[in-house]
């Protein structure tokens, strides 16, 4: 089963504390919303017995004044009542929502320190999930949960203690069916709760089948699937239906059942308290206010069981964003940092050797030298530990053995912050966030002037295409830049990274097709970015790695050969066959 | 609300269930509604038992297994309300549902592409859930509603008309005021629900950005962004909980306004003498049986909005007509094509686009022979080849196959003949010999292991956990890019099409790989007809005709050396390889 259909137990003493430890900051708050739900409990538990008052004293004496008085103070109590009830209700509210608030905020920060390593082992669709859905979860048990668990309890006891002075043979008598009530709902939760959780299972899988089969649509109507998807869905939302019915069938008799029994209880008050009239121990009043005592008992208890459902919904919730909270995978900087200042840019690898799992090496014994303002491609087959080797220089991964050092300080003693802002980044697949272009390009850096982000852009010579755009820089990037083509994409990336103006550059060349002007573009960047850094190129482009300092040819995590192309071309190894296989027939430049 | 209407078949499938509901409802309201009057009866003989010093003890222990009895009868009714009602909300959504794919199924690609299939996906979840919650709640509270209301008013008014009029006074409020807030608490709940999609979309973004993030130190920068977005967030909640936390006190007053009433009014008729104290507590369980009703009166006034709203929605989806389907003009007498494909004078512009994408095409392509296609990005090759299997239709011209008008062809023995590969691979979350064999009825083993093996991808799926039988997608492994495509040329291959497309389907695919794919389609394509797109020469080279294609016109045509002959575009692109070639040599 899936992680997110658990449904564990309704109470877990840990995790409860580890809750409550959040409201912390709002103690007071707490205990004002206790307080007046305590108040709120009396105001109500006390209605039937105005009835009584107005029965026995003021109608038996036929004191209409007494009467119209009982009738004010009534009056009065349930204004009271309704007032304080608004505001204990706004108030769990709002501490739910400020604690979730604190919790949600703990859980993004949290995400963003985590390293690399845990989000190659994480679907960030379940990440999602936990700051949004599972936090909303929360919600649910920081305001309606506690709080109104303590409400319901007064109530309960508010009642009881009425009914017991009132007449305690009497309260015996009509509570004598509680026990059936108790174990009823207990039944009919144990039996909802797994209906429900077919039922959720089944709308999941409807779900899933109904995004595939709308994003395929064309290849069921390509392949004349319709009717063979038609029928699997079929299939599939036949069993939701069912998986419904089943959970109607519970309510269906659990409500009528609930009715019944307080059925029973009003007969066995009449049968009883009848009996008892005569002897004076019981007035009409009583009777009238135990049948309303019968009514309003009922509600907290079934609430009670409802509430049930929002805890253990919420301790496995709990359980999930705890679990994520203690995950430790971060890379910690050194305690005692040392400054990276005026940075030259030599970059080593001293026997690097690296796993990503501990186990497997991707990087065996690698050692190479750039120097200042040099420029070394990296070639080698898919699998070869290329990519590997631009993740460590930014310390994405911790290394196992061996050094990397950066003017001949190992990284290892440098904070990350610092590391990173030394080093620009071009991922092959360019990552555009949401936002304008302007945005983008400094990622909301503000010591990134605007000038600068102009001087970037016309730089890679993405300039005159922005300012083709009707608003410029600020025109609006949709998600993942939806509307820029590959290309610009790519330039714009160029020119974020030349607006950090690093020392130290990263890139990983994209190898998707790009029309010629666009490409001519590119490759121009390309060599401007690289004048006067130092740089690793994943190279995909034959003008790249021609024009680099050094050519490193990884094998199978180690590095094969180095040298310059033309030395690499002569030697007749692996290179020669990589360059027959790979870079020789270049696509077609259309 | 007008949509609502268009239920009506789907009711009447259940007619008689849902009359048989309603009975049920009837029924054990009649049960609810003596009750009351039992237990006043039961008051009034304690009250005279008071009186005379002498209780009829018998009488009341009638009562009380009378009010027991009642309820059981009641009970067991409303198990059967829910039971008829609720149960057929649930079939009639399983229909919609099922009618709902069905149509959307012959909507054709035009429609897919300008509507997102999230919005797809919200009607097919949520706004049928809302009309399920219109038909089951929304038939069966409002009648049970109705019923309770108007038989516990006849027995109120028949006892005492003046204090049942005093007593209701409070009461429609409670109905204006469910009605009013409901609405509101949905406006609030929707505004708030829209900030919550934007704390989603802006945390998905940023985790699936957080290489960037990361690489430019962007941690703090993205948790104010988000910080931001949260608070307001939290703001808009808590508006929501304003108008929710007036909703219950509110209730609770306007509710005890009716008790106060009933107890000052009913009490001084009791003092008078007009009323006895049995009535006085009969009324107060008749009030305590209609504040549910009466909150529920509003409750699904608004859940019939929502679903008519809904409703509406739906309707617009099944109101669509699918542009390309059968016709009269279709002659359901086709069986088989053979594959000879003609363009005459075929031109296309996109639904709102300012031009044509293809302009007058003229082609023939005998059976059995190779079309290579050759033009930049946006030049129209793929619109060119989404003619064929209908997935538009031409807005000018006519395309024909054994020299028919493909538009008289079935349409699907037309897609039943064609193999397409579609320039974005698109697989399943099945098996990969599930989706391998996805175009077939059938499929044979030997079949499947056949097609992998032309398309190369057998080796890789040999080294695959479980093999053929290996799961794609979310929960089994995911393909690389020329992987993918290569199982997708399988899947079209396995069909046995008398036409083959290939739209751009090998750029993933390395040119060893390629070649060995091409060399073995040619053996199974022999006397079936190949159209092949390419950015590669290489791809191209070898076939019996290659068209050039420059903004949606072909500007070229001819074979491999005719081309290169013709000294035009073509000839261009093969010379700049070949220079290429000769300068790295060279150097």
């Amino acid at each position: 089963m899936n992680e997110e259909d658990v449904l564990g137990k309704a109470y877990d003493g840990k995790l409860m504390r580890r809750l409550l430890y959040y409201l912390r900051p709002y103690k007071w708050y707490v205990v004002l919303g206790i307080g007046l739900s305590m108040v709120v409990s009396a105001l109500e538990a006390v209605r039937p017995y105005f009835t009584k008052i107005a029965v026995d004293v003021n109608i038996k004496n036929h004191d209409s004044r007494g009467l119209l008085s009982t009738a004010l103070l009534f009056l009065t109590v349930l204004m009271l009542r309704g007032v304080t009830q608004y505001f204990n209700s706004y108030l769990t509210q709002w501490i739910g929502q400020k604690t979730i608030y604190d919790l949600r905020m703990e859980i993004f920060r949290h995400l963003q320190n985590l390293s690399l390593k845990f989000y190659d082992r994480n679907p960030i669709g379940r990440l999602i999930t936990r700051v949004t859905n599972d936090v909303e979860v929360l919600n649910d048990m920081f305001s309606s949960g506690i709080v109104m668990v303590f409400s319901d309890v007064f109530m309960i006891i508010g009642i009881l203690w009425f009914m017991f002075s009132m007449n305690w043979q009497l309260a015996v008598v009509s509570l004598s069916v509680l026990p059936f009530l108790f174990y009823g709902t207990f039944l009919f939760r144990k039996k909802a709760r797994e209906a429900y959780r077919d039922v959720r299972v089944q709308i999941a899988r409807i779900n899933a089948f109904m995004q595939e089969h709308v994003t395929g649509m064309i290849v069921d109507q390509i392949f004349n699937r319709e009717e063979r998807a038609f029928k699997q869905f079929d299939e599939l939302n036949a069993a939701h239906r069912d998986a419904n019915i089943r959970s109607i069938f519970y309510y269906a008799v659990f409500y009528p059942a609930v009715d019944i029994i307080g059925a029973v209880a009003v007969g066995l008050i009449i049968w009883y308290a009848g009996g008892r009239t005569l002897e004076g121990t019981v007035t009409i009043g009583t009777i009238m206010a135990f049948l309303q005592f019968n009514e309003m008992f009922w509600r907290p208890i079934r609430d009670l069981s409802e509430k049930y459902n929002i805890m253990q919904t919420a301790m496995a919730s709990s359980e999930r964003i705890f679990k994520l909270l203690d995950d430790r995978t971060r890379i910690t900087d050194s305690a005692d940092p040392v400054r990276l200042d005026g940075v030259k840019g030599k970059i080593e690898f001293r026997n690097v050797w690296f796993a990503y799992d501990g186990e497997h090496w991707v990087l065996k014994n690698v050692s190479f030298v750039i120097k200042p303002g040099e420029t070394a491609a990296i070639v080698g087959h898919t699998g070869a530990g290329k990519t590997t080797i631009t993740s460590l220089l930014s310390r994405f991964y911790e290394i196992q053995k061996g050094e990397i050092l950066i003017d001949d300080i190992n990284i290892k003693t440098v904070r990350q912050e610092e590391l990173r802002k030394h080093i620009a980044v071009v991922l092959q697949d360019v990552f555009l966030f949401s936002g304008d272009i302007k945005g983008n390009i400094s990622l909301g850096n503000d010591k990134i002037p605007f000038q600068h982000v102009k001087a970037a852009a016309q730089f890679v010579g993405v300039d005159q295409f922005i300012e083709a755009m009707p608003r410029q820089y600020d025109e609006e990037v949709k998600e993942r830049g939806a509307t820029l083509s590959v290309g610009q994409k790519q330039l714009l990336s160029f020119a974020r990274a030349l607006a950090y103006n690093p020392k130290i550059l990263v890139l990983d060349e994209a190898t998707s097709s790009i029309d010629t002007t666009t490409e001519l573009l590119i490759q121009s960047a390309i060599r401007k970015l690289l004048q006067g850094r130092s740089s690793i190129v994943i190279a995909h482009r034959l003008s790249t790695i021609q024009n680099a300092d050094k050519i490193i040819v990884m094998h199978k995590g180690e590095i094969r050969e180095t040298g310059t192309h033309q030395e690499l071309l002569a030697l007749g190894g692996l290179y020669y066959k990589l360059y027959q296989l790979q870079y020789k027939e270049q696509e077609v430049r259309d | 609300m007008k949509a609502l209407l268009r239920l009506r078949p789907y009711l009447t499938k259940y007619k008689m269930t849902l009359l048989w509901g309603v009975c049920t409802v009837i029924v054990s309201n009649l049960f609810v509604v003596a009750m009351p009057l039992i237990i006043g009866n039961a008051v009034d003989t304690i009250k005279g038992g008071l009186e005379t010093g002498k209780l009829r003890s018998g009488l009341l222990a009638e009562d009380a297994a009378l009010i027991v009895g009642f309820s059981i009868v009641a009970g067991f009714m409303t198990f059967l309300t829910r039971q008829t009602i609720i149960v057929v909300s649930r079939k009639i959504e399983y229909d919609l549902r099922n009618d709902f794919l069905a149509h959307i199924q012959k909507l054709s690609l035009g429609y897919f592409q300008n509507t997102p299939t999230g919005d797809l996906m919200a009607h097919a979840t949520n706004d049928i859930a809302a009309v399920r919650n219109t038909l089951g709640p929304g038939i069966m509270y409002p009648s049970d509603t109705f019923m309770t209301f108007s038989m516990a008013l006849t027995l109120m008014f028949i006892k005492d008309w003046s204090l049942t009029l005093m007593a209701l006074v409070p009461l429609p409020l409670v109905s204006f005021a469910v009605y009013k807030l409901g609405k509101i608490i949905h406006e609030k709940f929707n505004e708030r629900q829209e900030q919550y999609s934007l704390l989603t979309t802006r945390a998905q973004e940023n985790l699936s950005g957080i290489r960037v993030v990361k690489a430019y130190v962007r941690e703090e920068y993205e948790a104010g962004l988000f910080e931001k977005l949260s608070w307001v967030y939290l703001k808009k909640n808590l508006v929501l909980a304003k108008a929710q936390s007036v909703m219950w006190p509110l209730m609770y007053m306007l509710v005890g306004f009716s008790l106060i009433i009933t107890v000052y009014f009913g009490g001084l008729q009791v003092i008078a003498g007009t009323i006895t104290i049995g009535t006085l507590t009969a009324f107060f369980t008749y009030l305590s049986m209609l504040i549910w009703p009466m909150i529920a009166f509003g409750w699904v006034t608004n859940i019939i909005q929502q679903g008519a709203a809904s409703m509406e929605r739906i309707a617009r989806i099944f109101d669509t007509v699918p542009e390309i389907r059968d016709t009269e003009e279709t002659d359901i007498l086709i069986k088989h094509i053979s594959g000879e494909v003609e363009f005459r004078n075929v031109s296309f512009t996109h639904r709102g686009a300012a031009g044509p994408t293809l302009k007058g095409i003229n082609l023939k392509i005998p059976q059995g022979t190779t079309l290579a296609v050759v033009g930049h990005t946006g030049s129209g090759k793929s619109t060119f080849v989404n003619l064929l299997p209908r997935l538009y239709d031409a807005t000018e011209g006519e395309i024909l196959i054994d020299g028919i008008n493909i538009r008289k062809i079935p349409l699907e023995v037309l897609r039943l003949h064609i193999g397409y590969v579609p320039q974005e691979t698109f697989l399943f979350s099945e098996t990969i010999s599930e989706n391998i064999g996805y175009g077939v009825d059938e499929m044979a083993r030997e079949q499947i292991y056949e097609a992998a093996e032309i398309s190369q991808i057998s080796k890789d799926v040999n080294e695959f956990p479980n093999q053929f039988e290996t799961m794609l997608g979310e929960r089994g492994i995911t393909l690389s890019g020329g992987q993918k495509q290569r199982t997708s040329i399988a899947r079209a291959v396995l069909r046995k099409p008398k036409i083959l497309i290939l739209d751009d389907a090998l750029s993933s695919v390395d040119t060893y790989t390629e070649e060995a794919i091409l060399k073995r389609l040619r053996g199974v394509m022999a006397d079936r007809t190949s159209i092949i797109i390419s950015h590669r020469i290489s791809t191209v080279k070898d076939a019996d005709l290659i068209i050039v294609m420059d903004k949606g016109k072909i500007v070229e045509r001819g074979t491999h050396d005719e081309l290169v002959a013709l000294g035009g575009i073509y000839a261009n692109l093969h010379q700049k390889q070949l220079l290429e070639k000769e300068l790295e040599q060279l150097q």
